[in-house]
């Protein structure tokens, strides 16, 4: 006990807590608890039951009700503790219940039934994180297509945006050409246009070119990101020229530079663009909103979104597959959070 | 499309992580195989192409692709959007639409009184205008308090570090839908939050049917979803600044309280007004997090600027693409004065470093 309560103290080489640690201490578990806590609510009441989710105040654990099967009766009878006049209690499944009054049986003796007021009895609940809710979600909702979709979405996007922006960033670093400052220029120019200001001019692009209704609509516009060229060549920049030169010398071809050389030592700076990529591929909704409108083509994003249009009271389900959305961008992020929170940390600022 | 999300600034890039190890120094194994052979073939394809342009205008081969996209679906679309701006009907291809000159704008601007929204021809119009700028204000002003007092504390030397780090930045990664719908679960009728109030004696409170309260609500649930991307970004200029700084002060008598004042905050401001910038410009463009959330509603009380120009163009009745267009001008307008403003405070933040 000693030891942890020195280890918990220990902090700045001073051997006790001073004020500002406490505080320091309280603020970050405040924050666990709002940062943290809305998700954990989440994933527990998306193992709740219908009947559960309508109860208030919400129980903080998924309970069930539990059930038992008697001779004579088709479904299982819920099962309660029932007060008696003389005081015991005993365990009792509801056959119906009338009014105010409800007829029980006990399970061992079937044949007598007990009629007992609807305020003496208890439900008998237990916690059972149920699945029911993610097997008819995944049913209802076309769950897998829309995964797909969104695996097909971010992975190929993905790829095209490391290549295409990698390209172009290895000509803006590398080389000396006629237009080379007009092109960087322009690129980071748009860094800050977002698409919601050329929207409807980018929509008919898209139709015109006939991918309106096509993954492909999705993929390709968004891929010549300014951030990802700009990201690249600020990498590259510091790939020493010699290094080029003593390959060219080896009679090596720009291609095979670019491949061998250049690929392998921007790895660092191409892991980072690749996450933020997925990031934005997977969470993007406005532009798959507008390009997809036959439900079949939907990602996960614009899926939930119109399941949550469709069945409004549908709680049970709508939390299950919100789980499932989150799911592998979480999974992305518990394995690669050091490189995310140093990227944005390195990118966005220096 | 436009993903800027991790804006660079800097002119130098930091290294990003030197724990992945050199392809050279791994022994070659099947997927190294295949790569060469890929680059052999790339080779043989590539080399005529390389003998007539000769080595420097091979630059152009490779920025080829990524302008092209850029072209298409970037630049392209810039200019056409003045086209729409300045044309009318319900046309989506520019060739069948009219010229009309200034219209759209002026039935934008077609107001008696241009406080009252209830007096403008495009009442919604100017309603998401209020909106947006109470949004913006109010948002962005939360938003960099709390990212500064939570980078502040994660600046400490404290245990869990990195843990609380994550914490705080795992918002981040949530889509707008999830942050919407994980809220709406929470904020409903028989919800979390009116469970407690109830238990603390309080009534419940219809937090998504009054207006004011879901204005706040989209005010604080964005604050929630986007703190952590800029609590890392002060956190990474806190952690810049030098450390002798702090023990010079102290040696030389001066408060904790002296030293934020003194030497954090000055050295901080260039970090800061980057982050205000950036926070600005993102909550111009709220929009994502408030379709699934209260989809503009109760009536207009949470519509801001870039769900108008996606109603006018996307949802409504008609198709009025001139109209959108042209408040989609005028938004940009907005944008690029704000980036001018970003440029220029980095720039001076260079300089003076």
């Amino acid at each position: 006990m000693n030891t942890i309560a020195q280890y918990l103290t220990r902090t700045k080489g001073n051997k006790r807590l001073s004020l500002t640690d406490v505080i320091t201490y309280m603020y970050l578990t405040l924050g666990t608890i709002v940062m943290f806590g809305p998700v954990i609510w989440l994933v527990l009441s998306s193992f709740k039951t219908t009947q559960q989710l309508v109860r208030f105040p919400p129980t903080i654990l998924p309970y069930r009700q539990e059930s038992v099967t008697v001779e004579g009766y088709d479904t299982p009878l819920d099962l309660y503790n029932v007060t008696m006049e003389d005081g015991t209690v005993r365990q009792l499944a509801q056959v119906r219940r009338v009014g105010i009054e409800a007829q029980m049986i006990d399970p061992a003796n079937p044949e007598e039934i007990i009629r007992v007021n609807i305020n003496q009895r208890q439900p008998i609940e237990s916690v059972v994180f149920s699945l029911d809710n993610y097997i008819t979600g995944v049913e209802q909702f076309n769950f897998w297509q829309y995964l797909w979709n969104s695996i097909v979405v971010t992975a190929l996007a993905t790829i095209l945006t490391l290549i295409v922006n990698s390209m172009a960033a290895f000509a803006l670093s590398k080389y000396q050409f006629r237009g080379r400052n007009a092109i960087f220029l322009v690129t980071i120019s748009t860094l800050m246009i977002p698409l919601s200001v050329i929207l409807i001019p980018v929509f008919l692009v898209v139709t015109e070119i006939g991918w309106n209704n096509n993954l492909i609509g999705v993929i390709v516009p968004g891929a010549a990101t300014p951030t990802g060229v700009f990201l690249l060549r600020q990498y590259m920049l510091t790939i020493p020229d010699e290094l080029l030169d003593s390959a060219r010398i080896d009679g090596a071809s720009e291609w095979r530079i670019y491949l061998q050389i250049i690929l392998p030592l921007a790895r660092p700076a191409l892991a980072v663009l690749a996450i933020f990529s997925i990031m934005w591929r997977w969470n993007d909704f406005l532009w798959p909103l507008i390009v997809l409108r036959r439900s079949e083509l939907f990602t996960l994003q614009v899926g939930l979104n119109s399941f949550q249009g469709e069945l409004q009271t549908q709680w049970n389900l709508i939390l299950a597959m919100t789980v499932l959305t989150l799911l592998p961008i979480t999974a992305v992020f518990a394995f690669l959070q050091k490189y995310i929170t140093t990227g944005i940390a390195t990118t966005g600022m220096k | 499309m436009f993903y800027s999300r991790g804006c660079p600034v800097s002119r130098t890039t930091a290294p990003l992580g030197t724990s992945i190890s050199s392809p050279a120094t791994r022994p070659p194994n099947l997927i190294q195989f295949l790569f060469n052979g890929f680059v052999d073939v790339i080779d043989r394809l590539m080399a005529p192409l390389q003998n007539r342009l000769g080595v420097q205008r091979m630059a152009y081969i490779f920025v080829l692709p990524n302008l092209l996209i850029f072209g298409i679906f970037i630049i392209l679309p810039m200019i056409l959007n003045l086209s729409y701006a300045f044309t009318g009907s319900t046309e989506l291809f520019p060739a069948d639409r009219p010229f009309i000159g200034g219209d759209n704008f002026a039935r934008l601007f077609e107001c008696t009184n241009f406080l009252d929204p209830n007096t403008c021809r495009e009442d919604v119009y100017w309603r998401a205008i209020y909106n947006s700028t109470a949004f913006v204000i109010v948002q962005v002003a939360f938003m960099v308090i709390m990212a500064l007092i939570s980078a502040l504390a994660l600046n400490r030397k404290i245990i869990l570090r990195a843990f609380f780090r994550s914490v705080f930045f795992y918002p981040v990664l949530l889509s707008p839908v999830v942050v919407a719908l994980i809220w709406k679960w929470i904020l409903q009728q028989d919800g979390l939050l009116n469970a407690v109030i109830v238990s603390l004696g309080g009534t419940r409170v219809p937090f998504l049917l009054s207006a004011d309260w879901a204005r706040l609500w989209v005010i604080l649930i964005s604050v929630w979803a986007q703190m952590g991307f800029f609590t890392l970004i002060l956190l990474a200029g806190l952690q810049a600044i030098p450390s002798e700084l702090y023990e010079a002060a102290s040696i030389d008598g001066a408060s904790p309280w002296a030293s934020f004042w003194k030497i954090t905050l000055p050295l901080l401001t260039p970090t800061m007004t980057v982050v205000l910038v950036l926070a600005l410009i993102r909550a111009v463009q709220v929009f994502d997090q408030v379709v699934p959330f209260t989809n503009g509603g109760p009536g207009t009380a949470t519509t801001y600027m870039v769900q108008y120009i996606y109603n006018t163009g996307f949802t409504n009745q008609t198709r009025e693409y001139g109209l959108a267009a042209a408040a989609s001008v005028l938004m940009a307008l907005i944008l690029f004065t704000l980036t001018i403003v970003q440029l220029r405070v980095t720039r001076a933040g260079q300089n003076e470093a």
